[in-house]
């Protein structure tokens, strides 16, 4: 089942408009255009929830990531210049129903407060199109748990009660306002709003899936051969205390590649030139 | 001469043989079709020796919509006597609610009420849960229904994001009172946070006839600020870890069980209290001050498994019925009796009686403060 939804998306994916050869064409100076303006995060670690292998930390590469979420505004821009991804004319193997629903219309987001807005009730194809229109690339799940990690002054906070007692405050306070209200503090490498903004897409967010069911254990060489670490109990999670990352987790696991909710946004990332 | 000594012996070995065989294939469906039999009629006399392996009822009739309640209420007894369709109705709905007296906290809610709406089937029903999640909710939510016999009672097939909905059917295989709740990781914060409700699979034969029913629940809350401390509170997840809470409630708050929301009752009644606990963590020792159980069906199972009980013990994620009728015109106390529960955590609940004093039950005869 989720082997077949991994390989439905794959194969859409090289369907869709934003098609890989637009990436893989990109030059070094294309790459260095996407990347300015973007905050630089070097190489590090972070410590995932659940670890393959047994690994308590994995390794991330340096990457650029835009400093905010992808606005209405810019959305707008997007839709405006590619018109098969305008409300109305999307193809429904790529968003579903609920698509830019809360839109006035095609091309018509709102007024500038509207537009100031992160967007939402974008799918993931819509918002990887909206990436590789840029010369971006959504961020890893890897990369983003790794950026979001940081606090105004540490670069990993996440073991840090305080810090998590914060996050599931801020992630509490989403509850039922327009995203535009927020806007999240900077973290130490210059990013804001990781946290109780949008919830934000991510290249593979469904290639580290919880279980449906959130207690199953899953665990076994089947699930760890797949990368399927665990199906989301607290077994074979590196620590069952970090709550926020359950339910960042939790949230991607509810996802498919065509869902479209008035949560879940997305910013983009790309690959710092090698000098 | 010595082939026709043989063939006539060779001709009684093969027959033995059969004969043997046949007896064997006789005794082998004997058997079997003794062991169904004996299955079935366990499943039908309530025979608690055998278990039966149950089969979803083979002929539907009908389809309705279930009435859900919000606590203290219970949807009215079932009366038809044969199988539906029944569509059960749930939207998760996260809201801030009153807690205590000037302190709130987002529930997240089954139904927008807490405990979660009280949902009553009858015994070999097919029920279709369709569970939506509104809009406005942070996180994706599911259902676990302990009713249910099927993979994560539900929750595996009911992970919805907000805005979402999920549909699936099951059949209603065992009679009893059940917990439901949230199985999304994390599931102890979808619990702490108010994501459990009670569903009754009502016996094909019904419940004794009593004259009023109520919905009890209790749960905890692991709030950031001590108990009583004023304004918005939010998950102590510290204080949950070590099962420390901060509120012991009935109904989801302190008082939803007093004053002007006592229960009711009239002296010469029955009455029957659906009492779940939510947890996450306590196990409950349920009592009501003034009176004696007369029936307890221990766990909310469906048989009143003891009699003239003072205090029952309801598992975290479990459920007891109790049932009493009532003598004496008063106040009837709801208690959790591990009692600093209910002194200094909210664990306190009334149900007030009307009607005749009846003196005879019981009279004050002295002392500085009788009761009449």
């Amino acid at each position: 089942m989720r082997s077949l939804r991994i390989a439905t998306l794959i194969l859409v994916a090289a369907a869709t408009p934003a098609s890989a050869a637009t990436q893989t064409s990109a030059t070094t100076d294309r790459v260095a255009r996407a990347a300015s303006g973007m905050a630089r995060l070097p190489a590090g670690s972070y410590r995932p929830l659940y670890a393959p292998g047994g690994a308590s930390r994995v390794r991330v590469a340096g990457f650029a990531l835009d400093r905010e979420p992808v606005t209405r505004g810019e959305y707008l821009a997007f839709v405006a210049r590619h018109p098969e991804w305008q409300r109305g004319r999307v193809r429904a193997v790529f968003a579903d129903a609920r698509y830019l629903a809360g839109w006035r219309d095609g091309l018509d987001a709102g007024d500038a407060d509207a537009l100031r807005q992160p967007v939402t009730e974008v799918s993931w194809f819509a918002a990887r199109a909206y990436c590789a229109s840029l010369g971006k690339r959504l961020p890893t799940v890897d990369e983003w748990e790794y950026a979001a990690a940081a606090s105004e002054r540490k670069a990993d906070a996440s073991a840090d009660p305080s810090f998590r007692a914060r996050l599931l405050a801020l992630y509490g306070a989403m509850r039922g306002r327009s995203p535009g209200t927020a806007r999240g503090f900077a973290n130490a490498y210059g990013v804001r709003g990781m946290h109780g903004v949008v919830w934000e897409w991510t290249l593979d967010f469904n290639s580290v899936v919880l279980d449906d069911d959130s207690r199953a254990t899953g665990s076994g060489a089947d699930a760890r051969d797949r990368h399927l670490y665990c199906a989301s109990s607290s077994i074979g999670a590196t620590d069952p205390a970090d709550y926020p990352a359950f339910l960042r987790y939790a949230v991607r696991a509810g996802l498919g590649a065509r869902s479209t909710t008035s949560t879940v946004g997305f910013r983009c990332a790309a690959d710092v030139p090698v000098s | 001469m010595s082939l026709h000594i043989h063939r006539p012996k060779s001709h009684t070995v093969a027959q033995s043989l059969l004969a043997l065989l046949v007896a064997l294939i006789a005794l082998l469906l004997t058997v079997s079709i003794a062991g169904c039999n004996r299955v079935a009629d366990a499943a039908l006399s309530g025979d608690l020796t055998a278990v039966p392996v149950r089969a979803p009822s083979t002929e539907i009739v009908g389809e309705e919509v279930a009435v859900l309640t919000e606590a203290p209420n219970v949807p009215a007894a079932i009366t038809r006597t044969h199988a539906t369709k029944v569509i059960v109705n749930l939207e998760v709905i996260e809201k801030p609610m009153r807690l205590a007296d000037g302190v709130d906290y987002t529930m997240w809610t089954f139904g927008g009420t807490m405990p979660g709406r009280f949902i009553r089937v009858r015994e070999g029903d097919q029920v279709e849960l369709r569970l939506r999640n509104h809009h406005t909710s942070t996180v994706p939510h599911n259902i676990d229904l302990h009713a249910v016999t099927g993979p994560g009672g539900g929750a595996k097939s009911s992970l919805t994001m907000p805005g979402g909905e999920s549909v699936f059917t099951f059949a209603a295989l065992n009679p009893g009172l059940y917990v439901y709740h949230c199985a999304t990781s994390p599931v102890p914060m979808h619990i702490a946070n108010g994501m459990y409700g009670l569903i009754l699979v009502e016996p094909k034969a019904g419940l004794p006839q009593v004259d009023r029913e109520y919905y009890v629940m209790q749960s905890e809350f692991y709030t950031t600020g001590k108990f009583g401390e004023k304004g918005h509170q939010t998950l102590d997840m510290e204080k949950g870890v070590a099962e420390q809470p901060t509120y012991v409630v009935f109904n989801g708050a302190v008082g939803a069980l007093t004053g002007d929301k006592a229960l009711q009752a009239k002296v010469g009644e029955r009455v029957r209290l659906f009492v779940g606990n939510g947890g996450p963590n306590l196990i409950s020792s349920f009592h009501v001050i003034g009176e004696v159980f007369d029936n307890v069906y221990t766990e909310g199972g469906t048989v009143a498994s003891q009699h003239n009980v003072q205090t029952t013990l309801v598992p975290a994620g479990g459920s007891a019925i109790v049932e009493y009728g009532v003598e004496k015109a008063g106040d009837l106390i709801l208690v959790d009796h591990s009692i600093f529960r209910a002194f200094n955590k909210g664990a306190l609940g009334m149900m007030h009686v009307s009607g005749e004093d009846n003196p005879k039950v019981f009279a004050a005869v002295k002392g500085i403060a009788g009761t009449h």
